[in-house]
């Protein structure tokens, strides 16, 4: 591999969908013309001021953005290092980043005179913005969900049923996120005329990968003001957690061609990254195709999907989106990983220092800040992304404290 | 010429179409398959296709699903698959095998190596699932130069211009996938099917096969009288998965073997 940097990091993907060897169209052939199709549409669309106007205009009146900068003054003076920014995701209706990708997607699905939307859930947040944005623009919407999630994210599972949305429990496999996006796939390819399928992350086939990353750079492109604003530089550390990615990639990609940016993603340990319990892909997996894409992977010496773990849903995924694999080779971003229990800790602490129940998938985000910023020189600067709002894993951490809700 | 073509050579001259049965390797288990591999030509499988279990088949329906659950469970790999192959081609010289699957488990085995032990096997033909034309070259040219073909798939939702794509590179046969779906689902409508095989043979010097709906005799025996094959999977690894004997799974296939032989009278 080349040790050379590229000029820019922001130029992905190519043509054919690869970010260096990631990314691409790895589907079954029924689906071939149909994301051919939805690649023109989007490359039309952006092309299209209407559409960036409508789009903004929802994001602004109907999201709540711009979302704010919120300056952690008490998690700061607590590890008495590094100044902590948080970018204020959960303040989005519907409480967190996964509405931004949902708006673009449904604009895109109504220009293209499709009547009926799917998604994938993990966390169930991403299934709760599409059924938002599908009651919002009139669309009936199926979700598919794992059964072991369906359990574990009740509360997310009613509002998406309130939302007018019909939830299918994904008995397959090991009934977590890459089964409900099995699902999905297996849905979509039988209802090719009129459907259209809303991945909830920046992975899948080219050109879903770059295009829920371009709706979700928003996050960066505001952060990047806002600090500007605020501090009059840029941030010496940028962090997000990794499931899937689409938060960290929305929040990284417009730094990434800043090197004076460190950029750290955080992935799921689990019970550890030695156990066979984690969702460490770019830790610990290795190069694979599954779900439309070449990327990292969780594989078995048989290159079978190994189940992934993690207490939170959203990054109980065995994959990863193909620009965090690439940036990872490239070395532009760094990896690392939070378990459960450091996950759970950092749930607890920013609650009680800054008054922000987080989810349990950004608090793996928080407590790599927690881990770092005490190490770092009080003139620096951390933004952490907060992706998500944590009143859905109430249930979750009760049972972990012993309580009973 | 390959195994692949002069089988349907053979088939062109005697004006019949080719019966094709689906199995997953390993499912319940490896003896099992073996057993049925060895008995599917004389029940009139002019060519057969293996299924490779793959944890997440994105493209099938809830029984080969559920096949390769049991295959997986029962510890079936790719490695052991290409042992089903050898044995296989011991006792049986002429009868193409084509491996169904996905890519990753290639991947990880590593592709050249791949092709290389799976035409030493005795394979014929790779149909990968998930490896559309875009995307198959990184498999398809180290397998031409083994002598594999590279099976490609056609669909309801093909137009001329992507028929194009896809025949360019295309080996063996054409697969003709008769519904928009996942395996073993829906039902296709005849004539709809009828008038696509008749537009892919007109695109194509290859024998066109058709799948992914039969799922009886009759249908079987009714796609036969105008396609070059017939390719019937779910409706076999129900039978598997029901626990039937590898003697009633062979006597249902010779039925459907019969129906297909005897569809052009």
């Amino acid at each position: 591999m080349s040790k050379v940097p590229p000029n820019s990091y922001r130029t992905g993907p190519d043509i054919d969908g690869h970010f260096g060897a990631y990314g691409g169209r790895y589907v079954a052939e029924t689906l071939m013309p149909l994301i051919l199709e939805l690649e023109k549409a989007y490359e039309a669309a952006k092309a299209d001021p209407a559409y960036h106007a409508e789009l903004k205009g929802l994001l602004k009146h109907y999201v709540g953005r711009e979302s704010p900068l919120y300056f952690a003054e008490r998690l700061t003076a607590n590890l008495a290092g590094a100044k902590i920014y948080l970018k204020r995701e959960d303040l989005n209706h519907t409480g967190a980043h996964k509405i931004n990708n949902c708006l673009g997607q449904v604009l895109l699905a109504r220009r293209m005179g499709k009547t009926r939307l799917i998604a994938e859930t993990g966390a169930g947040m991403h299934g709760v913005a599409t059924a938002t944005v599908a009651a919002r623009f009139g669309f009936p919407c199926v979700v598919y969900m794992g059964e072991v999630d369906v359990e574990r994210q009740k509360a997310n599972v009613f509002r998406m049923r309130l939302l007018g949305a019909e939830v299918r429990p994904v008995k397959s496999g090991s009934r977590t996120l890459k089964d409900a996006m099995n699902e999905a796939m297996r849905d979509w390819v039988s209802n090719v005329s009129d459907t259209f399928y809303m991945i909830g992350t920046a992975a899948g086939p080219h050109p879903y990968p770059g295009m829920v990353r371009d709706f979700q750079s928003v996050i960066g492109v505001e952060t990047r003001a806002q600090i500007l604003d605020r501090e009059g530089r840029l941030p010496d550390l940028i962090t997000a957690c990794v499931g899937g990615g689409s938060n960290a990639i929305g929040m990284f990609h417009p730094f990434l061609d800043d090197p004076e940016v460190e950029i750290h993603g955080v992935e799921a340990a689990g019970k550890g990254i030695d156990t066979p319990f984690h969702a460490a892909t770019l830790s610990k997996g290795e190069p694979g195709v599954l779900h439309g894409q070449r990327s990292y992977l969780l594989q078995d010496a048989d290159g079978q999907i190994i189940e992934a773990h993690s207490i939170s849903a959203g990054l109980d995924y065995p994959g990863v989106g193909p620009e965090h694999s690439w940036l990872r080779d490239s070395g532009r971003v760094k990896y690392f990983s939070i378990t459960d229990k450091q996950a759970v800790e950092a749930f607890m602490a920013l609650s009680r220092l800054e008054g922000i129940i987080p989810a349990l998938e950004s608090s793996h985000a928080i407590a790599h800040v927690m881990r770092i910023a005490k190490e770092m020189d009080k003139d620096k600067i951390i933004i952490a992304c907060l992706s998500g709002r944590g009143d859905k894993d109430a249930n979750t951490v009760a049972a972990v404290l012993g309580e009973k809700i | 010429m390959s195994r692949i073509a002069a089988r349907f050579e053979e088939l062109r001259k005697q004006n019949r179409a080719a019966f094709i049965p689906f199995v997953t390797a390993g499912d319940p288990g490896a003896e099992i398959t073996a057993a049925l591999l060895e008995k599917l030509p004389s029940a009139g499988a002019d060519l057969i296709e293996l299924g490779v279990p793959f944890s997440d088949p994105m493209a099938d329906g809830p029984a080969i699903q559920a096949s390769s659950q049991r295959a997986l469970k029962a510890g079936m790999t790719l490695i052991k698959v290409l042992e089903l192959v050898r044995r296989f081609r011991k006792v049986h010289a002429k009868t193409p095998l084509v491996l169904m699957g996905y890519y990753n488990p290639i991947h990880k085995y590593g592709t050249a190596r791949f092709v290389k032990d799976a035409a030493e096997a005795g394979v014929d033909g790779l149909i990968t699932v998930d490896l559309p034309p875009e995307e198959d070259e990184v498999l398809r040219i180290p397998a031409i130069s083994h002598g594999l073909d590279i099976v490609r798939l056609a669909t309801p939702t093909t137009d001329d211009a992507r028929l194009k794509t896809i025949l360019n590179g295309a080996g063996g046969f054409l697969y003709y996938v008769s519904i928009t779906g996942v395996t073993g689902t829906k039902s296709f409508a005849e004539d709809d099917v009828r008038a696509a095989v008749a537009r892919l043979q007109a695109a194509t010097a290859l024998p066109c096969a058709v799948g992914f709906g039969i799922k009886t005799p009759e249908r079987a025996a009714a796609v036969a009288a105008f396609a070059d094959a017939a390719v019937i999977g779910s409706a076999i690894v129900d039978r598997i998965a029901s626990g039937a004997s590898v003697d009633d799974v062979i006597a249902y296939c010779a039925e459907l073997g019969q129906a297909v032989h005897a569809a052009r009278g």
